[in-house]
């Protein structure tokens, strides 16, 4: 969508280079509280490329779900500037150019699975024939064929995350957003939901960015992994991970993703022992 | 227990059905009320079936002071069989076009009841919609809502109907504004609730999909609020046959349930006014009773009955 860019290139940077999905710089966030202001991210710089998997990983309270509420425009910062596709948060998300994975399914309970995925085709306006049949291919997607006219409350909890995804992919946006959407399931169900969402970003080449407090799920899955720690939320390190092309569930086992994992555990343990 | 192994001696069958379910908890529960009920006619009776049988100068037993407290013509407590005989008599002995049919006076209270429901709940909506899409509308309507509940609606049922007789209004709708009265409170209470209670997350979703409010309240709002909605109704429903039946008091109404109360009170036709509040009761139980049925369907297509 149209939108001016408000972030100037800055001459001798790759210009060729494109546009990034996400650029964020210099952002701060402070929460205004009774006595004085409580600074929740300071200081965050990232650039996320288009088709990367970028996981966020970090401590409780870090920052890590305020700050993809940022991108999202679900909540402003106080300081800096933050680009979708080059266009400001708001501007992105009135044009509807990211999907949305809450820690929880959120679906709607008088809806079942196939009309909680037509959900957001309906507020689009897309006309009633698309809209079943891309529910449906989202549906099959995410392994829930024969579970379309199921409620809420029929399906399991690793399910009804999954009919939440496949809302999410169902309006095809090019920017996945997704906040610990595992993480309240259990760790076989994790497992399957991790091996079928890095086969779905293999098929589709979406940017993903994924937050998460699980360093293996954070390793398994991404193709960069930013480290936040607290007071103030800010980045202790970005990790990169390059498990090209095999990722399955086996490679966990093996000594490239063992040394990644522990670059990152090492990484949240420094910025932890300062921390108090 | 005996009862149960009485029950499962006999081998299942009709009795089991009976001891397991709830027709014998109800049925003993119903017994000890009508015990109860016959105990206190020969208490409350007792007096003046005495003066009776004292001034008739014959010598009586116990047993005809208690025949003569189930049988008065006007007892302070009519008998449960006097009842029934009356509204036996009123009900079912009766044409329902005649003015003395029972049938006949509770449809007219139930007509100006339903009516006052049905406009009572669609301004209870509009209160609560307004009041939940505008900060302005919940602060400075809300009091006056809770006020107009403080006053008693025996106070001001008499006003209303004297201003709307002055407009021109009469019969069915001044009863009916009575009852509309009454039944908006409980229908703007929950619905504020209903209309607030989508949670944070599914809020969000909206914004994500940058939603019109329109979107918002018809997509997400309304669904959510029709638990509430249907819990609201309930009450509202009960409380408008009250609204009713006071709206009919102060006319001097010649037809429906009000008005047989207070020509019963009148004459001190107590049997009379008993029928007319065991008719009340059954009228509002099933007036509950057919909103439930709606409630159980409506949720159930929405997928919410389990």
């Amino acid at each position: 969508m149209a939108g001016k860019p408000i972030l100037k290139v800055v001459p001798g940077q790759a210009r060729a280079a494109e546009m990034p999905a996400v650029e964020i710089r210099g952002v701060a966030l402070a929460f205004a509280t009774a006595d004085a202001p409580v600074m929740a991210l300071s200081n965050i710089d990232l650039r996320i490329d288009k088709g990367e998997f970028l996981s966020i990983i970090g401590p409780s309270g870090c920052g890590k779900t305020t700050l993809l509420r940022l991108i999202a425009d679900l909540e402003q910062q106080t300081e800096g500037d933050i680009a979708v596709n080059g266009v400001t948060p708001r501007e992105a998300r009135l044009a509807r150019a990211y999907g949305y994975v809450f820690q929880a399914p959120a679906l709607y309970p008088w809806r079942n699975a196939l009309a909680n995925v037509t959900l957001p085709l309906e507020i689009m306006g897309v006309a009633r024939r698309d809209r079943l049949q891309r529910a449906a291919k989202y549906l099959e997607m995410v392994g829930l064929t024969g579970f379309e006219r199921k409620y809420p409350w029929q399906l399991s909890g690793g399910m009804q995350q999954r009919v939440s995804i496949a809302r999410a992919l169902a309006f095809e946006p090019q920017l996945l957003l997704m906040d610990e959407p595992f993480g309240a399931l259990d760790e076989i169900t994790r497992d399957s939901l991790n091996e079928h969402l890095i086969r779905l970003w293999e098929q589709t080449g979406k940017t993903v960015v994924f937050v998460t407090h699980s360093i293996s799920e954070a390793v398994f899955l991404s193709t960069r992994i930013v480290v936040m720690s607290p007071r103030p939320g800010h980045i202790v390190e970005v990790i990169d991970n390059d498990l090209a092309g095999k990722r399955s569930l086996d490679i966990r086992d093996t000594p490239e993703f063992l040394a990644v994992a522990h670059r990152v555990r090492e990484a949240l343990r420094s910025a932890h022992t300062y921390g108090d | 227990m005996a009862i149960d192994t009485l029950g499962t001696a006999s081998g299942g069958g009709l009795w089991r059905r009976a001891v397991q379910g709830r027709v014998l908890p109800v049925a003993t529960l119903l017994l000890g009320i009508f015990v109860l009920w016959y105990v206190a006619a020969i208490g409350l009776n007792a007096p003046q079936t005495r003066d009776r049988l004292n001034r008739s100068g014959e010598p009586w037993t116990v047993g005809d002071l208690v025949a003569g407290t189930w049988s008065m013509e006007r007892p302070v407590l009519p008998t449960p069989s006097q009842i029934g005989a009356e509204l036996w008599k009123t009900v079912v002995a009766t044409p329902i076009a005649s003015k003395r049919s029972l049938v006949y006076h509770a449809y007219v209270t139930a007509s100006a009841a339903i009516l006052g429901f049905l406009l009572g709940s669609v301004l209870g909506i509009l209160l609560a919609v307004g009041v939940v899409h505008l900060r302005s509308l919940e602060r400075s309507l809300m009091p006056w809502v809770i006020a107009s509940q403080t006053v008693p609606i025996l106070a001001i049922a008499p006003m209303i109907i004297v201003v709307l007789g002055s407009l021109g209004f009469v019969g069915l709708m001044p009863k009916s504004i009575i009852s509309m009265y009454l039944c908006f409170f409980p229908v703007t209470i929950g619905m504020v609730k209903g209309l607030r209670s989508p949670d944070p997350l599914q809020l969000d979703l909206m914004l994500t999909y940058s939603a019109s409010r329109a979107q918002v309240f018809w997509k997400l709002r309304w669904p959510a609020s029709i638990p509430f909605l249907f819990a609201s109704l309930k009450v509202a429903v009960a409380i408008s046959l009250v609204g009713a039946i006071v709206g009919e008091l102060p006319t001097g109404a010649t037809a429906g349930l009000g008005a047989r109360l207070l020509s019963g009170s009148y004459f001190g036709q107590t049997v009379q006014i008993w029928s007319a509040l065991v008719m009340a009761a059954l009228l509002g139980a099933g007036m509950v009773y057919g909103v439930g049925v709606v409630e159980r369907l409506v949720l159930r297509r929405m997928g919410m009955g389990r």
